[in-house]
């Protein structure tokens, strides 16, 4: 689809003589970049609680981000009314940030090759609302039917189809449609007069409504919180201290968010405050550890066509056999230390300046198998499911908190153990991984990450591996 | 003009078949500017407007939200909410609140100083240089930064009913903050401090924010990790209001009608220990939980939440309230629409008479916390594991800084635990403590 076919094109009438007239008043003070980002977003939400669908909401939010960029300095405005006059003034305020005459050539816009990681048939905005009410109430009914302990259902279902259209002062012209979906389902469960226990699970990613017909069914994700919170009925105290600790597949890759992606955003290093500044070529983690963000898997939730800045997404190794190899770069950033940007410039909202931010990040497996792993720790902790975490990126010290966790005693699993924090520091901890496992999974698509007040989808993966060193934050 | 936007929307939505209607129209334009290492690093200047709304149809809810303030957006959005209802269930809870309960309060709650519009741009980014410039100037070990910054928030907020509500509540703020880095041989750490005020001269002075965030990341530097031990925990102000943030959430309407907090059913027990009393005030002039009317136009009232150890009230919206037969305690909050959440206006733990230094000079060896990580917080049953830095207690005095450890117990027992608070109660934010100090947590390092 070329530009004149898309959205901001037909709906706003916008025209590529109109984006060449605002970037001109965007660099009219002598700005050596600017970029205007147009962004649409429509959501809808829908929530069942206590068998009851409680709300129902769609929303519209629009608007245009203008950025300048002076040096190693950013003027950012924004409006969120598309007329002419409007969007000029936000050039004009952004403009600011530099202080001569003009000094960048116009140039042509151009559009760039175009690709679709997630066609899909039909938008889940265009399905029925009945169709999408259905999803959560088969939630509520599977969460229900999986126990008799099992006292409160909560499932929530929100989509968002957000078109963007980025044109910069560097001649690139790009749009594209993002869609989004997912589930979520949250179960408590109570036995007898005992303290009641909870259970979360959800998913979905970048399609319609067919991905919930797949293996990310609503019932699954209702069945597997469920799970969770009985489980946790007979969990005893976490233990406290140093201990070789197991991570299962899949969403416990939030490690690696953790402990080595945000260290690696290249802002934070460019600035030299950042555990992993100047480390580049150095070992970081064991040489079993490959480490990938990549933006280009299909119909993944941390999964772009191209960042918010209007570059293609790609395979980025941040770490490869425990040597660090590169880091997550945006425009500004690749600008100022030389190098090319790794279509890592993300953002929130067109109200957000971008900044380098994570796709999907996860290992690469190794050739343990699981069962072999758990076998080879005579006394540790297992660990499969976690509710988050963060990281102090100066220090390179992280914590990620698990809610699903076993006792390994003589090489097997014992009773589930309640949930406690994990910590480490970000250049040290994956020193201590002894062993992965040929099982790399991906999360099931509901991660979100946080910074500098801004959220943006990501996914992580992680096959089964051994620590054998962590500090695990139990009572016991 | 938003108030009477909101008056038209819910009157639209009436005439399109809502039986009952609530509108909110929000405006707000930011500045913030932020500078590293002497230079001006960005600068940001805009302002957004949206509005939202919610209908019952009969007892079905449907909402819908719109940045698009035109009549077409805003015909668009009404039309929007009153579809969803058709898809949602008969809720026999759902519902306004009773015109007696709407009002506002009768009182300036001086939440908008005209002084913060007009403060001109050269002075905000002189503040961020300042306040960046005093952090370098500290300690030669600070030899980096990540800036210093001056924001500052204007907004506006309608809210309308179908019961004849329309109130508009203005509010401003102002915020300076400093990030510097410190180092030692290979070692970073880095700290913050930050002063918000709604109008500019209750700020603390630019140079003692940035002295104070310099004084924070030397002292972590040569961080220790210590061995796994049960201890006292005495958490500086900024970090106990995490601590009041968690009690709220387990006093929270919405989860105890769900039965998803430790504190279900306990209503006129003991909860904590006599040295706990907690507030939730919204009509405190000039502080960031204040506001004359809740989202659902409710009138602000003052609450004894906890009074000695004894817990006294849950916090209610409007629905929460009459799924466990009481009053709303006007504590409804929301985004632009959808139904509405609980929140806490000014939530405060009441100081008691002691120093800092006098609640750690009894302590033979103990943490005392200057920063908390992760997430790490189960309300349903009370699990509480943290990851957390600070300085290690010896003697009765601060020793050395430790890091890399977490702390962990269940909430249930660490409020019954809580030994007399602090006198240094501040209010940085809508939470607020003073110094705070448990009995005994589970410290987890080597």
């Amino acid at each position: 689809m070329s530009f004149t076919d898309s959205f901001f094109a037909r709906k706003f009438g916008l025209t590529a003589a109109d984006l060449e007239g605002y970037l001109s008043v965007a660099l009219s003070h002598g700005g050596d970049y600017a970029d205007l980002y147009f962004e649409y977003v429509a959501t809808s939400s829908l929530g069942i609680d206590e068998g009851i669908v409680k709300s129902a909401s769609q929303g519209v939010s629009l608007g245009v981000g203008v950025r300048v960029l002076s040096g190693e300095k950013t003027g950012y405005a924004y409006s969120d009314d598309l007329s002419p006059d409007k969007i000029r003034h936000a050039c004009k305020t952004a403009a600011c940030i530099a202080n001569g005459p003009a000094k960048v050539e116009k140039t042509g816009l151009y559009e760039g090759p175009k690709r679709d990681l997630y066609p899909v048939l039909t938008a889940p905005n265009d399905t029925t609302l009945n169709e999408r009410v259905e999803l959560i109430k088969r939630a509520d009914r599977a969460a229900r039917a999986y126990d008799s302990r099992v006292f409160q259902v909560r499932a929530s279902y929100a989509d968002n189809v957000r078109e963007i259209l980025i044109a910069t002062s560097d001649g690139t012209l790009s749009h594209d449609r993002q869609p989004m979906a997912r589930v979520n389902v949250t179960v408590l469960a109570r036995q007898g007069d005992g303290s009641p226990q909870e259970g979360y699970a959800g998913g979905g990613g970048r399609m319609g409504l067919e991905v919930f017909e797949s293996d990310k069914s609503p019932e699954r994700y209702a069945r597997e919180a469920a799970r969770q919170a009985i489980m946790q009925l007979d969990a005893i105290d976490a233990p406290a201290g140093e201990m070789t600790v197991v991570l299962g597949p899949g969403w416990p890759g939030v490690l690696l968010h953790e402990a080595v992606g945000h260290g690696l955003e290249a802002d934070f290093n460019r600035k030299g405050v950042s555990a992993f500044s100047g480390r580049i070529g150095q070992k970081v983690a064991s040489e079993l550890c490959t480490v990938i963000d990549d933006g280009t898997m299909a119909h993944r939730r941390g999964s772009i066509n191209m960042d918010d800045e209007g570059n293609p997404t790609q395979q980025n190794v941040l770490i490869e056999k425990g040597i660090l190899r590169g880091y997550l770069q945006d425009n500004l950033s690749s600008r100022l230390m030389g190098s090319a940007s790794t279509g890592s410039g993300r953002r929130e909202s067109y109200q957000h300046v971008p900044m380098p931010r994570m796709t999907n990040t996860f290992m690469l497996a190794g050739d343990s198998t699981p069962e072999e792993i758990i076998r080879s720790v005579p006394k540790g902790l297992y660990c499969v499911n976690f509710s988050g975490g963060s990281v102090d990126i100066t220090s390179g010290n992280f914590v990620f908190s698990a809610s699903e966790c076993y006792e390994i005693e003589n090489g097997r699993l014992g009773r589930p153990v309640r949930g406690a924090s994990l910590i480490g520091n970000g250049p040290e901890a994956m020193k201590y991984v002894s062993m992965v496992g040929n099982d790399l999974k991906l999360d099931e698509g509901i991660g979100v990450c946080g910074k500098e007040g801004q959220s943006v989808p990501v996914g992580v993966g992680i096959p089964t591996v051994r620590i054998d060193q962590m500090t695990v934050g139990g009572v016991a | 003009m938003i108030q009477q936007l909101a008056n038209d929307v819910v009157a639209r939505a009436l005439k399109l078949g809502a039986t009952e209607a609530e509108c909110t129209v929000a405006e707000g334009n930011e500045f913030s500017a932020s500078v590293r290492l002497g230079e001006v690093e960005q600068l940001k200047e805009a302002g957004s407007r949206g509005a939202g709304i919610r209908v019952l149809i009969g007892q079905r809810t449907g909402s819908a939200t719109t940045s698009d303030l035109t009549p077409e957006g805003v015909e668009r959005m009404v039309r929007a909410a009153i579809d969803n209802a058709s898809v949602t269930t008969d809720d026999p809870f759902a519902g306004l609140p009773d015109a007696a309960e709407l009002g506002s309060i009768d009182v300036d709650l001086e939440t908008y100083s005209e002084a913060v519009e007009q403060l001109e741009a050269e002075w905000k980014i002189a503040q961020a240089k300042a306040a960046e410039a005093a952090a370098m100037q500290f300690d030669p070990r600070i030899t980096n930064s990540e800036g210093g910054s001056f924001d500052t928030y204007l907004s506006s907020r309608a809210f309308a009913n179908s019961r004849g509500f329309s109130g508009l509540a203005r509010s401003s703020s102002c915020s300076i903050a400093a990030i510097p880095v410190a180092k030692e041989g290979e070692k970073m750490e880095r700290d913050y401090w930050f002063s918000i005020a709604r109008r500019p001269d209750r700020l603390e002075a630019a140079d003692l924010v940035g002295r104070l965030a310099a004084q924070r990341a030397v002292r972590r530097l040569g961080a220790r990790k210590v061995s796994t031990q049960k201890v006292p925990i005495v958490f500086e102000p900024r970090i106990a209001r995490s601590l009041l943030g968690n009690l709220f959430e387990a006093v929270s309407g919405d989860s105890i009608y769900r039965q998803a907090s430790f504190l279900n059913g306990q209503l006129g027990e003991r909860v904590a220990s006599e040295y706990l009393t907690v507030i939730d005030d919204p009509t405190i002039p000039g502080l960031f939980g204040s506001w004359p009317f809740d989202d659902e136009g409710v009138r602000a009232r003052r609450k004894v939440v906890v009074e000695r150890g004894i817990l006294k009230t849950y916090l209610h919206n409007t629905y929460t309230a009459k799924k466990l037969g009481t009053t709303t305690t006007g504590n409804a909050a929301r985004g632009l629409a959808g139904n509405a959440y609980v929140d806490h206006g000014n939530f405060f733990l009441e100081a008691g008479s002691k120093t800092p230094e006098q609640m750690i000079s009894s302590i033979k060896s103990g943490l005392y916390v200057t920063e908390l990580m992760g997430q790490g917080v189960n309300v349903v049953n009370g699990d509480y594991s943290r990851g957390a830095a600070g300085m290690w207690i010896e003697n009765g005095e601060l020793a050395y800084p430790v890091s890399e450890i977490t702390i962990a117990g269940n909430l249930k027992q660490m409020l019954l635990d809580i030994e007399e608070p602090g006198a240094d109660l501040e209010f940085r934010g809508s939470v607020a403590s003073p110094t705070l100090k448990i009995r005994e947590m589970t410290v987890s390092g080597n």
